[in-house]
């Protein structure tokens, strides 16, 4: 194989390798992947940000340095042949072209009609009248073609060269002889010591910043391997307003950051929007609407304790805040904020996403330190028909979330719920409501106060059970004190009874009638007995019920300042137009010699010997002894 | 079809010419005099620059240019019927049925099967005539999907202003766009070459296409118009995707001659199939065309990056692949023109570059997680 061949063949494989792994990872989520053997020793040879290893860069310079060598050989030759007619050929060595042909003793031939055609057949030119009286025509066409291979691999090394300036080469000097360290603390920019800051005068980088709304600031972050360093800007960013379009699904339409630039060289400060597609550039540093987070959103949240409705209470929250609760030993942190959740609630089906309104992520951390992670959202949403309030769980972040539905009433609130569990734990109304069914059991054929007595008493045994534990305690009572042969026929049983239980106490807690017990408030009871049972399993006591909040969005923005951009874009020119003539310019160079004796020899070359070009001889062939003949 | 409708003297070809460019100049000055202030400067610039293209074309390419009037007349007609509501392509019977843009694409589907099935017939009966129609179907599935396109662009703006934009954006409509410029690229070498055999293998890929429009539009339900994300939105856009996917459909067209290529090396089917050296040179012309738009391409996805996404190249999985298949088609390259290399070697290192080329069309958008955000399987 040719040596550029197995450079570009090697410089594929290469880049493969980076793409197999994911690139520039947080360390931690390599070590959970690889394991921790395997994750030193990928460290070693840079697998994690592969295009800016050593060995990569080796390749490239290796490129570069053997194109350079391969244009510096023969573009000597190339310029010579561009600007040279060979009118120095004899007729013995056009004889021994392979594409000649020879029209024997033909005289008078009129060199005019010769040199007309060739015109129009768009060759240049030139003619000598030679000592012994023959007349040669010398003719070129296509003559960039060869230029254009000079032209590509300009263009080539220009790229790598342009690519190269907007590396991190500098850095990387600089840390290898200790001057630079990537800083790992997460700890404010001011804190961050001179080895890992960057100063204005840095030629290129790539570098974030984070920006709260009425918040400014005059250092972005470069990430670099498991860390960052810290680049000082020659000016301050302000971001004014940072704004969020939908498209009526409820897709974003648009990122919009309204952003002020203030700079001591400025009289006045720059008020500029920038958005995705639309950077706004200012001293060489090119400022873009990268992504965006929540910038410290406020909330109002109402806790409704579980399982003691006397200790609801309200917190005042913020995110990136933690609040701590004394008397439960826990503390909430609240993580992000989104104002607008587009989901696919019916999943398979040809629904359109819908906007489910806001959402907060938030942690509950116990006094051990142990936390769990919670998603909850405001609006209930509707699912197969029905209305839930929706409220995630989760206890590590790789695991998926659990979710909690609690079941919405006519007037979409989760008054009602919350009226029924308390009813449910309430041992006063679960008696009488015992008693009653005892009672209405008995009404019929005979009164036998023992059976009615020992009825009741069950009745009062299994909701006291459900309401301390629901169905899971349920069953773990009917494992331990009923034989395996009657299991099946007691779940049938306790089942029903808290059926009916629970509507005699929904009825007697929210005051409905026998006949307004309908197929909705049937559904509701289940819907509420199971999202109790759920409880038990939910981490904490309070369900988490935001009832107001006041946004306030943070913008993500990207800076980069690229001196080699101009450098790629110019090479990216050369290798088009060299590419171009290489492929669609057909290199021929024409020799015509009239003999005075008579005669004429043409010989036709070209440095690509393929169909078209023996077509074009064959052509050449007619046309000429049409002409001359 | 219209093979020989036209082809009388010179005169009135140059007149065709100049009534074609005049066509597309009255579509242009209308839409800019109708819509000019939703457009940047950079889309007026594309605009007429697609006129210099389509009429360019159509210069060089008799057949494409009554196509194209065809495709333009039938879309204005399948507008007209619309009459601004796009409830009608349930109501009224031929755009149901026939040029509403979903319809319109079936029945490109339609076509493109019966030109397999009688490109096949054609070749191993040695009939000249079925060839002609296989050819005729596969202009006719052409033009059906233009108009797909064009009908579905005027449908996307019927659903709101805001959402309305160039149909090449997500994965049903850019595979119809591999179809339409595979078959062109391949009708074209077909007049020139004046060979009608290689249908039978060209049309294999683009049923291939066809096949994951079907599961695209049937399994999946995608063949919806979606609102474009942020970071698609851009004129870039316009010229990126239709370079790239004529660097696609080169390189699949190579593949496939080169099928064919190799089947004739090996004696099968060669007495049915053009000269050996007929297949090498369209081999390399086709990756040759392939490789300057894929090049172009490339660059332009760079320079829309870098607005985009705050830098011309982050070593993206897209934009890595897409340099491997770059890289892929240099070496070829270097091999044919520097060693001078032929035949079967090259045959089937163009039938493996269309798996690299898959792989970064399809394979990175399946396995691979970046930036490119369109295109989700
Ligand atoms: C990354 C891109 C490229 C690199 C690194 C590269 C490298 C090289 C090198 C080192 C040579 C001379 C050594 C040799 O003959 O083996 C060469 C020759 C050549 N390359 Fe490239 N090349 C690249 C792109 C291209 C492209 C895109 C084309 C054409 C489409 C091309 C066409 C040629 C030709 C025609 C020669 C032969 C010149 C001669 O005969 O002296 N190259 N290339």
């Amino acid at each position: 194989m040719s040596f550029a061949v197995s450079m570009l063949v090697f410089l594929g494989i290469a880049s493969i390798m980076g793409t197999v792994l994911k690139q520039n990872e947080p360390y931690e989520s390599y070590i959970i992947k690889l394991g921790q053997f395997w994750f030193v020793y990928f460290e070693n040879i840079g697998l994690y940000d592969v295009y800016h290893s050593i060995w990569f860069l080796i390749i490239l310079l290796f490129l570069v340095l053997s194109t350079t060598l391969c244009i510096i050989k023969s573009t000597p030759a190339i310029l010579k042949d561009f600007s040279v007619f060979k009118d120095s050929l004899e007729e013995k060595s056009l004889l021994s072209f392979t594409h000649h042909f020879v029209i024997k003793n033909k005289k008078d031939v009129s060199t005019s009609k010769v040199l007309q055609y060739l015109k129009q057949s768009k060759y240049k030119i030139k003619d000598k009248l030679k000592e012994n009286g023959d007349f040669l025509i010398v003719a070129k066409k296509g003559d960039y073609q060869p230029i254009g291979y000079i032209l590509t691999h300009i263009g080539v090394v220009i790229i790598c060269i342009g690519g190269l300036l907007d590396g991190n080469l500098i850095f990387k000097a600089q840390e290898l002889l200790g001057y630079k360290k990537i800083e790992t603390l997460d700890i404010p920019a001011s804190k961050v010591p001179e080895v890992s800051r960057l100063n204005v005068s840095n030629t290129s980088f790539r570098a974030n910043m984070t920006l709260a709304e009425g918040s400014s600031d005059k250092v972005a972050y470069v990430r670099e391997k498991d860390g960052y360093l810290v680049q000082e800007l020659p000016f301050k960013i302000t971001l004014k307003d940072f704004r969020i379009y939908h498209y009526s699904t409820g897709m974003p339409k648009s990122f919009e950051s309204d952003i002020v630039i203030s700079d001591p060289d400025l009289p006045q400060d720059i008020t500029k929007t920038i958005s995705v597609n639309h950077p706004f550039t200012y001293k060489g540093i090119a400022i873009y609407q990268s992504d965006f987070q929540d910038g410290g959103t406020k909330l109002n949240i109402k806790l409704q304790h579980l399982f003691n409705s006397n200790s609801t209470r309200n917190i005042d929250g913020r995110i990136f805040d933690k609040v701590k609760l004394d008397k439960d030993q826990i503390t909430y942190e609240f993580n992000d904020f989104r104002k607008f959740n587009i989901l696919n609630l019916k999943k398979g089906e040809k629904e359109k996403p819908r906007n489910v309104g806001p959402s907060v992520t938030y942690k509950v951390r116990n006094s051990s330190g142990q936390a769990r992670e919670y998603l909850s959202y405001q609006y209930a949403m509707p699912i197969e028909g029905r209305s839930f309030f929706i409220s995630g769980m989760r206890e590590t972040p790789q695991e998926e979330f659990k979710y909690l539905k609690i079941p919405a009433d006519a007037k979409g609130s989760i008054d009602e719920f919350m009226l029924f569990k308390d009813a449910l734990q309430n041992k006063i109304l679960i008696e009488s409501v015992a008693k009653k069914m005892a009672n209405q059991s008995a009404s019929g054929a005979d009164k036998n106060s023992n059976v009615q007595e020992s009825f009741e008493t069950s009745v009062n045994k299994l909701m006291t059970l459900f309401a301390q534990g629901g169905f899971s305690n349920i069953a773990q009572n009917i494992d331990k004190n009923i034989p395996a042969s009657e299991k099946e026929k007691a779940v049938q049983t306790y089942l029903k009874i808290i059926d009916i239980a629970s509507s005699e106490i929904y009825k007697a807690k929210l005051n409905v009638a026998d006949k307004d017990l309908n197929e909705t408030r049937i559904l509701f009871i289940q819907d509420a007995l199971n999202a109790y049972s759920d409880l038990f399993f939910y981490g904490v006591p309070y369900y988490f019920d935001l009832i107001s909040y006041e946004q306030k969005e943070a913008s993500g923005l990207q800076l980069t300042k690229s001196p080699g951009q101009f450098w790629v874009y110019l090479g990216s020119l050369s290798l088009v137009l060299g590419i171009f003539s290489m492929i669609y310019l057909h290199e021929r160079k024409l020799w015509l010699l009239i003999k005075a004796k008579g005669g004429v020899i043409v010989a036709l070359s070209s440095n690509r010997q393929n169909i078209d070009f023996e077509n074009d001889f064959k052509k050449l062939i007619q046309e000429i002894k049409k002409i001359i003949q | 079809m219209f093979n020989k409708l036209f082809k009388s003297s010179k005169a009135t070809f140059e007149a065709f010419n100049v009534f074609y460019l005049a066509f597309l100049l009255g579509g242009a000055f209308y839409a800019l005099n109708a819509f000019h202030t939703y457009m940047d400067a950079y889309e007026k610039v594309i605009l007429f620059g697609s006129v210099g293209f389509f009429s360019w074309l159509g210069w060089k390419w008799n057949h494409f240019k009554k196509s194209m009037i065809l495709v333009f007349v039938i879309s204005l007609l399948s507008i007209y019927l619309y009459q601004g509501d796009l409830a009608n392509n349930e109501q009224i019977f031929l755009l149901k049925y026939l040029i509403a843009s979903q319809s319109a694409i079936m029945w490109m589907n339609v076509f493109f099967v019966l030109a397999l099935l009688l490109y096949w017939l054609g070749l191993l009966t040695k009939n000249n005539l079925t060839d002609n129609i296989a050819s005729t179907f596969t202009f006719i599935a052409v033009m059906f999907g233009f108009i797909g396109l064009l009908v579905r662009w005027y449908e996307s703006y019927l659903m709101g202003l805001d959402i309305g934009h160039i149909p090449i954006s997500n994965l049903y409509e850019v595979f119809v766009l591999f179809c339409l410029i595979t078959s062109l690229l391949y009708l074209f070498y077909e007049e020139r070459f004046n060979t009608k055999k290689l249908g039978a293998f060209v049309l294999i890929v683009i049923n291939a296409a066809v096949g994951f429009i079907l599961w695209y539009t049937f399994d999946r339900h995608a063949d919806g118009v979606q609102p474009l994300v942020p970071a698609l939105q851009s004129y870039w856009m316009k010229i990126h995707v239709p370079a790239n996917f004529i660097g696609y459909g080169s390189f699949a067209l190579a593949a496939m001659v080169s099928v064919a290529y190799l089947f004739s090396g090996k004696k099968i089917l060669s007495s049915y199939l053009p000269k050996l050296v007929v297949l090498d040179d369209l081999i390399y012309k086709s990756i040759a065309i392939g490789f300057i738009f894929f090049t172009i391409a490339t660059i332009l996805g760079a320079i829309w990056a870098a607005e985009a996404w705050g830098g011309y190249w982050t070593w993206d999985p897209k934009e890595t692949w897409a340099l491997i298949v770059w890289l892929n088609y240099a070496a070829w390259l270097h091999y044919r023109i520097v060693k001078g290399l032929r035949g079967t070697i090259l045959a089937w290192w163009a039938l493996i570059g269309l798996v690299i080329t898959t792989f970064a069309f399809l394979g990175v958008n399946m396995f691979l997680s970046g930036l490119h955000s369109y295109g989700e399987l």
